[in-house]
């Protein structure tokens, strides 16, 4: 696989070698030629006016992968507590594992005493629990996680394995995926199998052109859809020649199904071969930060605020703001950078990635990572003084003004508004 | 203590820089400098702290890379490392994380015994954050990822790693793989001294001949990975601008508008 420019279809028109990210396009003779940084992203495809670049197609006919089923979602809990995005995930794996056919989600539970959590897993979507229990793995270490992971993967062999894109996660997955030599995506906000569905999103959601996709394709390859370049570029990542097909996956992004109590499915325990001297770090101790932890991810209303406010008594606005609508504080990384508020507040690609019915920007500019983290939110209401910021471009509503005046009169019609209904 | 320290280094694009052209939208990369990418700085940073400590540390930092990556390693001599090496040959290009660990991991075991690799924990462009603990798997050695924290003596190394919800302190022995964060530390920046010593200084470079590795495990076609499309996110498409005379009425617009659509009740 590999990027080629056509020398005669070619006209020098440089528009290619603008495009790219990596700069790797040179202009030679007039020409453009491709350099040693390509990544084969395919940016400059369809930017070509003349249809002069291509992509070759993988040397390698397709491999045998028929051996391995079934989506499994690491079921990540901490101190006994499932995380959400492990939720959010079985909900994820059942649509997956529709769209493939004839597939089971399976939560991999590793821990120690962990039984509680085996109900819930059922009554969030999981057909099957895989449980690890013993006492090593009591907290998180890399060594063993990564141990009786890769050989309940080696022994079951799923076809997908979904992580949340946690700080255990993002440790966990590479590792695996280099033990195993299976591809892993990174950090991903969409998956798709179907390529129905996958063209459906590139028509309504970009500008890519899709005619040369073919939705009856048999492909069903986990097409994983990413930000990379800060937020800048959005990529498809497939992983057509090994198994399984990793990814981890943004926390508050995938939907979780409806708990249903009722549920049931099947328990199966791991036998693994773990000793205390595979473990090579010591968990010294576990440190949860003093301050409450906003539930940014859970918030059905997010007010934030940015560097607009001038000054950290600003978030005092905010936080009456928030109060009257019912909501929770949110803010830039430039806020957080002053020092004006702790960074768990903080939205965007560094930060918490929100999906609220209603997000308030009050003062943020719309930096593109700070997008990144709320622009699929439902509704935005953008406040700012400057008609031209970029927060309008995402925003359902903006009001052009000072978030001084602007905040203390929506407070006082939200009051009114809400308490009359 | 003579310790080795290897720092594994990203020439990146200043990804805070770039713009998009709002009529194609598409990238413009015109204009936008190649950077050290941040996390590497401060794991460059920690390994020199560490040698102020002990003076006898030798730091060695690795980049693949294209040609122009040497200047990173120039970059990096000038703030004070020992030795740079540039790890750069067209059959590596396009690798994806699991091949560029594979060839940063030939390279470090070219460059032979050490006590403590650090890495960033990501880099801005590909974003993944993933081959430090490839690398670290692949070498065999433990890791512990995210550091925000770091002190060690003559046995032990303790860290405190970063957890969304507060931290962990961890403790392990060398020889290990850390990735660090911008919290560690302040990167120092370069001498003129250095500078100027830096740009006389021999960087070897090593291809994947000097590397001895297998073809079949870097570069485009050995990836497991690869990129099916890409693009740039149109945007939500722009909403409506609320204008009125005054901050009462517009507020009052507002709250219609979201009733109006069920947002609010
Ligand atoms: C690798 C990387 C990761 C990043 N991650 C994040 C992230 O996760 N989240 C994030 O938010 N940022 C992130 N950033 C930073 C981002 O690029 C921006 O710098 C940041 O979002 C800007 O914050 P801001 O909008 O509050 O400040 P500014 O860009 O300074 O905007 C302030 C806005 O307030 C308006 N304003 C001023 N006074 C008033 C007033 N009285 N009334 C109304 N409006 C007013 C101004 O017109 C201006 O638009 C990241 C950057 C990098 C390089
Ligand atoms: C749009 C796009 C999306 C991609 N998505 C994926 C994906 O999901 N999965 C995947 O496997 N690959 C992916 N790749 C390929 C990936 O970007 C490259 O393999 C890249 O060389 C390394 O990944 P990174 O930039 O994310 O580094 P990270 O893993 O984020 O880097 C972490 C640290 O490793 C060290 N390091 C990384 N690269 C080097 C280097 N060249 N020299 C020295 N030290 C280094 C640095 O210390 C760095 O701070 C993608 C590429 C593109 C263009």
């Amino acid at each position: 696989m590999a990027i080629l420019v056509s020398k005669d279809k070619c006209r020098g028109c440089k528009m290619c070698v603008r495009a790219c990210p990596f700069e790797a396009i040179d202009m030679v003779d007039q020409k453009a030629v491709i350099n040693e940084k390509c990544t084969a992203c395919g940016q400059c495809i369809g930017i070509c006016p003349f249809e002069a670049i291509e992509k070759t197609p993988d040397k390698e006919g397709p491999v045998d992968l028929s051996d391995y089923r079934n989506v499994w979602v690491f079921a990540e809990q901490r101190a006994g507590k499932l995380m959400n995005v492990a939720i959010e995930l079985l909900g994820e794996g059942s649509k997956l594992s529709k769209e493939i056919g004839d597939r089971k989600v399976c939560a991999l539970l590793i821990g120690y005493q962990t039984d509680h959590l085996i109900p819930e897993l059922f009554a969030y979507g999981a057909d099957r629990v895989y449980q690890i229990d013993d006492p090593l793995l009591e907290n998180y270490t890399t060594d063993g996680y990564t141990k009786v992971m890769a050989d309940a993967i080696c022994e079951y062999k799923p076809e997908i394995v979904l992580y949340g894109a946690t700080h255990i996660g993002r440790d966990l997955a590479p590792r695996v995926a280099a033990r195993l030599d299976t591809g892993l995506t990174a950090d991903c906000t969409r998956l798709d199998v179907s390529l129905k569905n996958y063209i459906q999103y590139l028509d309504t959601c970009t500008t890519l052109d899709t005619s040369s996709i073919d939705p009856n394709s048999q492909d069903k390859n986990l097409k994983q859809t990413r930000p990379a370049f800060g937020g800048n570029i959005m990529a498809t990542i497939v992983c057509p020649k090994t198994r399984p097909q990793m990814a981890t996956v943004r926390p508050g992004v995938m939907t979780k199904l409806e708990k249903d109590e009722t549920r049931k499915g099947e328990l199966i325990k791991v036998q693994h071969k773990l000793a205390e001297s595979d473990i090579r770090t010591k968990v010294v101790e576990v440190v949860k930060a003093a301050k409450e932890m906003v539930s940014l991810t859970d918030a059905k209303i997010i007010c934030s605020g940015g560097r607009g406010l001038g000054d950290p008594s600003g978030f005092e606005l905010i936080q009456k703001l928030a109060d009257t609508v019912g909501g929770v504080v949110g803010s830039s990384r430039a806020a957080v950078d002053a020092g004006w508020i702790d960074h768990s507040h903080q939205v965007g690609q560094t930060g918490t990635t929100v999906k609220p019915k209603i997000y308030i920007a009050c003062g943020i500019s719309g930096a593109i990572q700070h997008l990144a983290g709320m622009q699929t939110s439902d509704v935005i209401v953008a406040i700012n003084k400057d008609p031209d910021a970029p927060i309008f471009e995402v925003a359902d509503y903006g009001i052009v003004g000072d978030l001084y005046k602007v905040i203390p009169e929506i407070i006082e019609e939200w009051s009114c508004t809400c308490n009359n209904n | 203590m003579a310790l080795k320290i290897i720092v594994c280094a990203k020439q990146v694009p200043d990804t805070n820089e770039v713009k998009i052209d709002p009529v194609k939208n598409t990238l413009i990369r015109e204009g936008v400098p190649s950077i050290l990418n941040h996390d590497d700085a401060n794991a460059l940073e920690e390994a020199l702290k560490i040698k102020d400590q002990y003076p006898d540390t030798h730091i060695t930092v690795v980049t693949m890379g294209p040609p122009q990556a040497k200047d990173l390693l120039i970059e990096c001599l000038a703030m004070g490392a020992d030795e740079g090496i540039l790890v750069s040959d067209r059959a590596l290009g396009g690798s994806d994380t699991w091949a560029t660990s594979n060839a940063l991991t030939a390279a470090v075991k070219k460059i032979g015994k050490f006590d403590i690799l650090f890495a960033g924990r990501q880099a801005i462009d590909g974003d993944t954050a993933q081959v430090g603990p490839q690398i670290a798997e692949k070498l065999g050695f433990p890791q512990v990822t995210y550091v925000k924290e770091f002190s060690m003596n003559e046995k032990n190394i303790t860290v405190k790693r970063a957890l969304e919800d507060g931290y962990e302190v961890i403790q392990l022995q060398m020889p290990c793989v850390l990735t660090t964060i911008k919290e560690l530390n302040t990167p120092r920046y370069m001498t003129i001294g250095g500078i100027y010593d830096a740009v006389k200084r021999d960087i070897p470079t090593w291809g994947a001949r000097e590397l001895e590795i297998d073809l079949n495990t870097v570069g485009l076609d050995a990836s497991p990975t690869n990129v099916f499309r890409s693009f740039t996110p149109a945007p939500k498409g722009k909403g409506m601008m609320l204008e009125c005379d005054c901050e009462k009425d517009t507020a009052k617009v507002l709250l219609e508008k979201l009733v109006e659509k069920h947002v609010i009740s």
